[in-house]
């Protein structure tokens, strides 16, 4: 596809990377020409020097042949502008980022005439995502598929646990609830397991199961599974604030940590039921005398990264259930997991990832087949969706005979089925109109079903 | 410096040259020259075994490069290009001397188009070919060849420095999103100019062999002719033809792209392309007031004029005429034009018109700062801002090209002929020209020069070809360190 992304800012490049891997023709529009530079020496794209509102501008990036435009720049209101002029100008969708929760209502109001396919508030998703998380603290990343039914989660098996030095193919035997383990990450490495492979303490493994039996899979395996009362956020954001809103619907106790008093004060005015306090968050004693001991999680969320990171270490010393950790810079991530900060949640990559998934559904729509992704483990595996095309020479087959045509490297994870959820095993297969769920590591390239049996006709 | 993408690209321009020889190698066969056919094939081979090296070496592992390994890959590249491109003269026996063959290959690769030839028709149809075919290859570039073809990293931006380092003009950009989009576009656009100026060549009744020759000649704007005439051996339509085909070759590319993305409005805006064209027929009234005595006709005037025009602003160095009989006033008009040379993103060599537009607009704006200590000032092109990196850019790029120019000139002085001869000598070699004036004016060649002279003057060209920096960080021992 051809898509126009406007604003080259922290959101617009992870976004023009991620879509360029994919293979789309990308025009980036921004108004800083350094920005522009070491964008083009670094990625397969277009760069436009300007503003990306103004109908000259879009019109020589081609907005008049484009198939998509993101705009996703600091402003709302130059976001919506550029998808109107995008769209008078011939674009075919538009998705622009509006944070600002009090354009909701405008968004509503003139959706006609905003034509906006798509509107993202990145603090909100953000917000979203850390309570999905605070629902099942023991994951430190959770991810629906195949219409919210299958569920893929990430944890890391403590030493000494049921997981510790357990066979995969006697994971049956703990549990009554299917479940499918579809990666593990040991120092570094992932691998996508079969099943003679042991789990060790530490490993981090991803895994399937079905929404419905989280909770009982979850308790058979013998895995603390404590409900989240009491929550300490520190850094009165937006996302606090939409995080805030969210768990006290479900009567969880909030307590916000914030060093501006004004910030406080307007804190206070939208959340009357929230403790609001005024404060430094990332100093010890004031964390200590507020009772950070007694919560079951705290979310750093400051603006800054370094104090996010210092006050969850600090949690996570203080043995605190479950911490959650907003970064902005994503190219640590991974030194990160290794100090123990497990969950952490970056608005950017999650807006990203909510517009890559948009885009793939657009692709699947004109003949292409993903109709999801998520990417785990730092990235380094993807989860993917696909439909089993009803000419596929590989469905009606039980895995156990396909195995020879399977990539040993992919796993087939989960299985739609007549609203039924099947967590596959060797006596499954895939009838025509399944929707499955494939995992593999990143660096092995996935665009259809077809990449997985590579095989020739049987 | 990684030196596994470095292996890797020329491990592919190697290959590629290998298989660019088999149609030269065919006509070597078809003409039963034995003597080019076993220069063809012992290059093809040589070729070959080292690619097989290269990539066996390279192949595996991180391809990822900095602008400086995009420099030296296509510094070095140009060079292994030309050596190996210089054997199958020397093997064949036809140019015995190394140093003439490698000047001779250089000379087309850089679609240069300076012979040392006395009797171009004594080579045979095979190694002419090569000699031609050089042009259209050095023309667009190997490694714009070379990335429309090698698979490349899916998505990553760093083969830009490889087209930045080759591509000329001041300011490279891709025409398209994706890079492989982007050269085989140009390359599309290449064929396809090149394919109509042949067929209207075989139409007028020219043989097809010289009409290749002569179509990829104008298409790279090299200017190897075939014949001991040069382009004089033929009839006015063919010269006319010609003369449209190298004004076209010398257009930015990019304005096709645009009017083949239906933009043709946009793409006739481009100022370069107005001075470009005024500068031609400015040239032309010129020339034509002031050498008309010389011709029996106004007609004729304008013709010749036209074409030796459009032959020296695309620095394509095809002649019909000799131009060094013409007025004092005509031949230094026609040396300014070899100075400047054609447009960026062209076939052609020099300095680019936009470069010389931005130079004098850069002057301009000093003056008024000068004027007016407290005014702002801007470089403009085609209504935008040029970066100020760019006019830096620009300014070093003049600076070092009448350094090289200097010390060229310097060397070859040795051989002590006259001015004029030692300075438009330099001038046709580093523009990518051709023809100079006096010794190596139209009717002239660059035999007579000593080894020495040629050698340097083969540096020259790819000095020229490359715009510089590409050539210039190779003698930078900074370039070869590991992490320096």
């Amino acid at each position: 596809m051809f898509i126009i992304v406007v604003g080259q800012g922290k959101v617009g490049t992870t976004l023009s990377s991620q879509l360029c891997a994919e293979g789309h023709d990308i025009v980036t529009i921004d108004n800083d020409p350094a920005v522009l530079k070491k964008l083009q020496e670094t990625l397969d794209v277009a760069t436009l020097c300007g503003n990306g509102a103004a109908a000259s501008v879009l019109e020589e990036a081609g907005a008049a042949r484009a198939d998509l435009l993101i705009a996703c720049t600091d402003g709302d209101e130059v976001n919506l502008l550029s998808c109107m002029v995008a769209r008078k100008l011939g674009t075919k969708n538009t998705i622009a980022r509006v944070r600002d929760p009090e354009y909701d209502s405008d968004l509503r109001l003139l959706k006609d005439e905003f034509h906006i396919s798509l509107s993202i508030n990145p603090e909100l998703t953000c917000a979203r995502e850390i309570f999905r998380i605070l629902r099942f603290p023991a994951f430190m990343k959770r991810e629906t598929f195949l219409r919210d039914k299958a569920e893929l989660v990430e944890l890391r098996v403590a030493p000494g646990s049921q997981l510790d030095g357990l066979k995969l193919m006697d994971l049956r035997r703990l549990t009554n609830e299917k479940a499918l383990i579809c990666a593990v990450e040991r120092q570094g490495q992932v691998t996508i397991p079969d099943g003679s492979f042991v789990l060790q303490g530490n490993d981090r493994i991803s895994l399937t199961a079905e929404a419905a039996g989280l909770v009982r899979f979850m308790h058979d395996l013998g895995l603390p599974a404590p409900g989240i009362r009491k929550v300490m956020i520190v850094g009165g954001s937006r996302i606090a604030i939409h995080v805030a809103r969210l768990l006290q619907r479900n009567k969880v106790r909030v307590t916000i940590i914030d060093n501006d008093e004004q910030k406080c004060h307007r804190l206070t005015e939208l959340l009357p039921e929230a403790t609001i306090l005024c404060g430094n968050g990332s100093l010890q004693e004031v964390l200590l005398s507020e009772g950070v001991k007694d919560t079951d999680a705290v979310l750093a969320l400051t603006g800054f990264d370094e104090e996010n990171l210092t006050i969850s270490m600090f949690a996570n010393y203080l043995k605190v259930p479950k911490t959650v950790t907003k970064i902005d810079r994503t190219d640590h991530l991974e030194v990160y997991s290794n100090a123990g900060i497990d969950t952490i949640v970056s608005p950017k990559l999650l807006t990203a990832n909510e517009i890559v998934r948009y885009v793939r559904a657009m692709g699947s729509r004109s003949g292409q087949s993903m109709l999801a992704l998520s990417r785990f483990m730092d990235g380094k595996v993807e989860a993917m969706e696909f439909a089993v095309p009803a000419g596929a020479n590989y469905r009606d087959i039980p895995f156990r005979a396909l195995q020879t045509r399977k990539r040993k490297d992919t796993l087939v994870a989960a299985i739609a089925r007549n609203r039924q959820l099947i967590i596959p095993s060797g006596d499954d297969c895939l009838l025509a109109d399944d929707r499955v769920v494939i995992v593999a590591p990143r660096d092995v390239s996935i665009s259809a079903l077809k990449d997985v049996f590579p095989g020739g006709n049987v | 410096m990684n030196g596994r993408a470095v292996r890797y690209f020329i491990g592919h321009i190697l290959r590629w040259e290998a298989i660019l020889m088999l149609p030269a190698l065919i006509i070597a066969l078809a003409d039963r020259s034995w003597g080019a056919v076993n220069g063809f094939l012992i290059t093809m081979l040589l070729l070959l075994a080292a690619s097989s090296l290269l990539l066996f070496v390279g192949q595996r592992g991180d391809h990822s490069m900095q602008a400086r390994e995009g420099f030296v890959i296509v510094g070095l590249g140009w060079v292994l290009l030309s050596l190996f491109g210089a054997l199958p003269f020397f093997i064949s026996g036809q140019i015995p001397r190394f140093v003439d063959a490698l000047f001779e290959t250089v000379s087309g690769f850089t679609t240069t188009g300076a012979s040392i030839l006395t009797n171009i028709e004594g080579l045979c149809r095979g190694l002419l070919f090569w000699r031609s075919f050089t042009h259209w290859i050095g023309g667009m570039g190997v490694l714009v060849f070379v990335l429309a073809i090698i698979p490349l990293s899916k998505g990553s931006g760093e083969s830009m420095h490889l087209l930045r380092a080759e591509s000329p003009g001041p300011d490279v950009g891709k025409v398209s999103p994706t890079m492989r989009k982007t050269t085989r576009t140009l390359y599309a656009i290449y064929v396809v100019i090149t394919l109509i100026t042949f067929l209207l060549l075989v139409l007028g009744g020219d043989p097809a062999f010289d009409s290749f020759c002569n179509a990829v000649g104008a298409a790279g704007t090299g200017g190897f002719a075939i014949r001991n005439a040069g382009i004089g051996a033929y009839g006015h339509y063919t010269q006319t033809v010609l003369s449209f085909a190298m004004m076209l070759f010398g257009v930015n590319f990019s304005v096709y792209y645009l009017i083949l993305t239906r933009q043709a409005r946009r793409a006739l805006q481009d100022e370069e392309l107005h001075w470009y064209i005024g500068i031609i027929l400015g040239a032309l009234v010129l020339l034509v007031l002031n050498t008309r005595r010389l011709f029996p006709s106004l007609g004729e005037a304008v013709h010749h004029v036209f074409f030796t025009i459009c032959s020296i602003i695309t620095t394509t160095g095809f002649s019909t005429v000799d131009f060094n009989l013409w007025p004092e006033l005509s031949k230094w008009i026609l040396v300014l034009l070899m100075f400047m040379g054609a447009s960026a993103g062209s076939t052609g060599g020099g300095m680019k018109v936009s470069r010389i537009l931005i130079l004098i607009k850069s002057l301009g704006n000093q003056i008024a700062t000068m004027l007016r200590p407290r005014s702002v000032h801007i470089v403009r092109l085609n209504r935008k801002m040029v970066e100020d990196a760019t006019v830096r850019g620009v300014h070093v790029f003049c600076l070092a090209y009448f350094f090289i120019l200097a010390i060229s000139a310097l060397f070859v002085s040795l051989d002590n002929f006259d001015g004029v001869t030692t300075v438009t000598s330099v001038i046709a070699c580093i523009s990518n020209i051709g023809p100079g004036l006096n010794m190596v004016g139209p009717m002239g060649n660059y035999a007579a020069f000593s080894d020495l002279s040629k050698i340097i003057l083969s540096l020259d060209m790819l000095f020229g070809r490359l715009e510089i920096f590409p050539m210039l960080l190779l003698f930078a021992p900074a370039a070869w360190r590991r992490n320096g």
